[in-house]
C-alpha cells in the first residue's frame, strides 16, 4: 500500500490522476505509526483503551493522559498527533456547548460525530492548511444507548461496535472480532480491552508503555471517566496473566517439536 | 425592547395555553390593530412551527411572523439532521435564543406549546425580554392582565380535554370583552399525540357573561 505520490502529493488540494489525495493518505500514516487505541461498545456502555507509549522512564505514571473528556459525557481517544487531538477536543467542547446553548438539550452522539467529521474534512480542502493527523474514537452515552464513532483524517466517520487504530490495529481488530460484544458488560469489556492492548503491544519496538483505560456507562452515571482503580488493577492483572499463558502455550509447542 | 413603530401593525391580543393529560389547548382572540383601526378582525394568531408544536403570537405582527418563520425552518432542518422530531423544549429554546439576542429590535411575546414523545405535553412562555418559563398554563398579550385572577382561581392540574377547552374559551372571552385591543372570534387548537384539532368560536357565540 506504500506508494509515493510524486508530484501530486505536494498539497491537499490536489488529486492524483487515479483519484487519490495523497496528503490525506500521508496523514493516515501518522495515525498508523502511533500507539494503539481501541474502543469497545457493549451492552451497558463504551470502553476506551490506549497503549500509552512512554518515551522516558522519568515520566510520572498516569501523567500525560491520552484519553480526554469533552462535555463530561463524551470520551475521546486517538491515535496520531496528540497536539492535533487536543485541538479537536477543544472543538468538540465548543460544538457541544454551542448545541446546548441553542437547543437546551444534550447533543446526541451522531450529531457530535457529524460536526467533528465536517470540521476534519474542512482541513482537506485548502492548500494553506494540513489535514489532522489523528483518527479519533468518540465514545458517548445517548439516553442510555452507548455509541462509538471513529473519525478519520479524511473526515469520514462511521459508527462501530468495536474498532482499533494505530500501530497494533491489525492484531487488535482480529482479537476484537472474536469477542461477543453484544452480551458483554463494561467490566468484562475493560478486562478484554486491557488484554488486547497488551497483546497488540510490540515489545521489540517500544519497551515502555502504560495502559490507559476509560469508560462511559450506566455505572459511571453516563459520565466519561477513567475506570476506578480496582477495575484498572484487575484489568491489568488479567492482561498480564493472559500474556503469560500465551507464553506458556508457546513453550509447550517447542517441547512437542522435540 | 422597542415600542411598536408609529403605524406598525400590533397583535394587541389575548393568548393562552393550558396543559392537560395527553395534550395541550391553545387559544387566542383574532384582532390585529394599527392604532385604533382593526386591520384584521379574523386573524389566526396560532401558528404552526412543526407538526405537533404551535406558538401563540402577541406584540408586533411583523416581528412574530418573522421569528416564527425562522423557527419553523430550523425545526424542519432539525428533523432532517437528527432523524427524529424535535421536542417542544427545542422549539421554545430556539424562540428564546432569537428573542433574547435581538431583544432591542423585537417586540414579541410568544407562548410555545405542543406534544413530543420525550416530554409529552409542554407549555413555555417567552415574554418581551427573551426569558423562558416552563409552566402548566400560560397567559400573554395585552388582554391577559384582565383574566389573571379568573385563571388562577379556575385552573386545576389534570383537567380533562373538555374542561380545558371550556377554561380557555371562557378566559379569552372575558379578556376580549374588557381589552380594547382584543376581540373578534376565538380560535382554539387542541394538540395531542394523534392530531391537532382546530375549534372556531364565532364572535356572537361567546360564552355568556355579564355585559353591563
Amino acid at each position: 500500500m506504500t506508494s509515493i505520490g510524486t508530484g501530486y502529493d505536494l498539497s491537499v488540494s490536489t488529486y492524483s490522476p487515479d483519484g487519490r489525495v495523497f496528503q490525506v493518505e500521508y496523514a493516515q500514516k501518522a495515525v498508523d505509526n502511533s500507539g494503539t487505541a481501541i474502543g469497545l461498545r457493549v451492552k451497558d456502555g463504551v470502553v476506551l483503551a490506549v497503549e500509552k507509549i512512554k518515551h522516558s522512564r522519568l515520566l510520572v505514571p498516569h501523567s500525560n493522559q491520552r484519553i480526554l473528556t469533552a462535555g463530561k459525557y463524551i470520551g475521546i481517544a486517538s491515535a496520531g498527533w496528540m497536539s492535533d487531538t487536543r485541538h479537536l477536543v477543544k472543538r468538540v467542547r465548543e460544538e457541544t456547548r454551542n448545541y446546548t446553548d441553542t437547543y437546551k438539550t444534550k447533543a446526541p452522539a451522531h450529531i457530535i460525530a457529524e460536526r467533528l467529521g465536517m470540521y476534519v474534512q474542512a482541513y482537506t480542502l485548502y492548500s494553506s492548511v494540513r489535514p489532522f493527523g489523528v483518527s479519533t474514537l468518540l465514545a458517548c452515552m445517548d439516553a442510555k444507548k452507548p455509541q462509538l464513532y471513529m473519525i478519520e483524517p479524511s473526515g469520514h466517520y462511521v459508527g462501530y461496535r468495536g474498532c482499533a487504530v494505530g500501530k497494533g490495529k491489525q492484531i487488535a481488530k482480529t482479537e476484537i472480532e472474536k469477542l461477543d460484544l453484544e452480551n458483554m458488560t463494561v467490566r468484562e469489556a475493560a478486562k478484554e480491552a486491557a488484554r488486547i492492548i497488551y497483546s497488540a503491544h510490540d515489545d521489540t519496538k517500544d519497551k515502555l508503555f502504560e495502559l490507559e483505560l476509560s469508560w462511559v456507562c450506566e455505572e459511571s452515571d453516563g459520565l466519561h471517566v477513567h475506570v476506578p482503580q480496582d477495575v484498572y488493577d484487575q484489568s491489568v492483572q488479567f492482561a498480564e496473566r493472559s500474556l503469560d499463558e500465551d507464553d506458556d502455550d508457546n513453550e509447550m509447542e517447542d517441547d512437542e517439536d522435540l | 425592547m422597542t415600542q411598536l413603530k408609529p403605524g406598525e401593525v400590533s397583535l394587541g391580543t389575548t393568548i393562552m395555553a393550558v396543559q392537560f393529560n395527553g395534550g395541550v389547548v391553545i387559544g387566542a382572540d383574532s384582532r390585529t390593530t394599527t392604532g385604533s383601526y382593526i386591520a384584521n378582525r379574523v386573524t389566526d394568531k396560532l401558528t404552526k412551527v412543526h407538526d405537533r408544536i404551535y406558538c401563540c403570537r402577541s406584540g408586533s405582527a411583523a416581528d412574530t411572523q418573522a421569528v416564527a418563520d425562522v423557527v419553523a425552518y430550523h425545526l424542519e432542518l432539525y428533523t432532517a439532521q437528527h432523524g427524529e422530531e424535535p421536542t417542544v423544549k427545542v422549539a421554545a429554546s430556539l424562540f428564546q435564543q432569537i428573542c433574547y439576542q435581538n431583544k432591542n429590535n423585537l417586540s414579541a411575546g410568544i407562548i410555545v406549546a405542543g406534544w413530543d414523545k420525550v416530554d409529552g405535553t409542554s407549555v413555555y412562555e417567552i415574554p418581551l425580554g427573551g426569558s423562558i418559563h416552563k409552566q402548566n398554563f400560560a397567559l400573554g398579550g395585552s388582554g391577559s392582565v384582565y383574566i389573571y385572577g379568573y385563571c388562577d382561581k379556575t385552573f386545576r392540574p389534570n383537567m380533562t380535554k373538555e374542561e380545558c377547552v371550556e377554561f380557555v374559551r371562557s378566559s379569552v372571552s372575558l379578556a376580549m370583552t374588557r381589552d380594547g385591543s382584543s376581540g373578534g372570534v376565538i380560535r382554539l387548537a387542541v394538540i395531542t399525540e394523534d392530531n391537532v384539532e382546530r375549534i372556531f368560536v364565532p364572535g356572537n357565540q361567546l360564552p355568556p357573561q355579564y355585559l353591563g
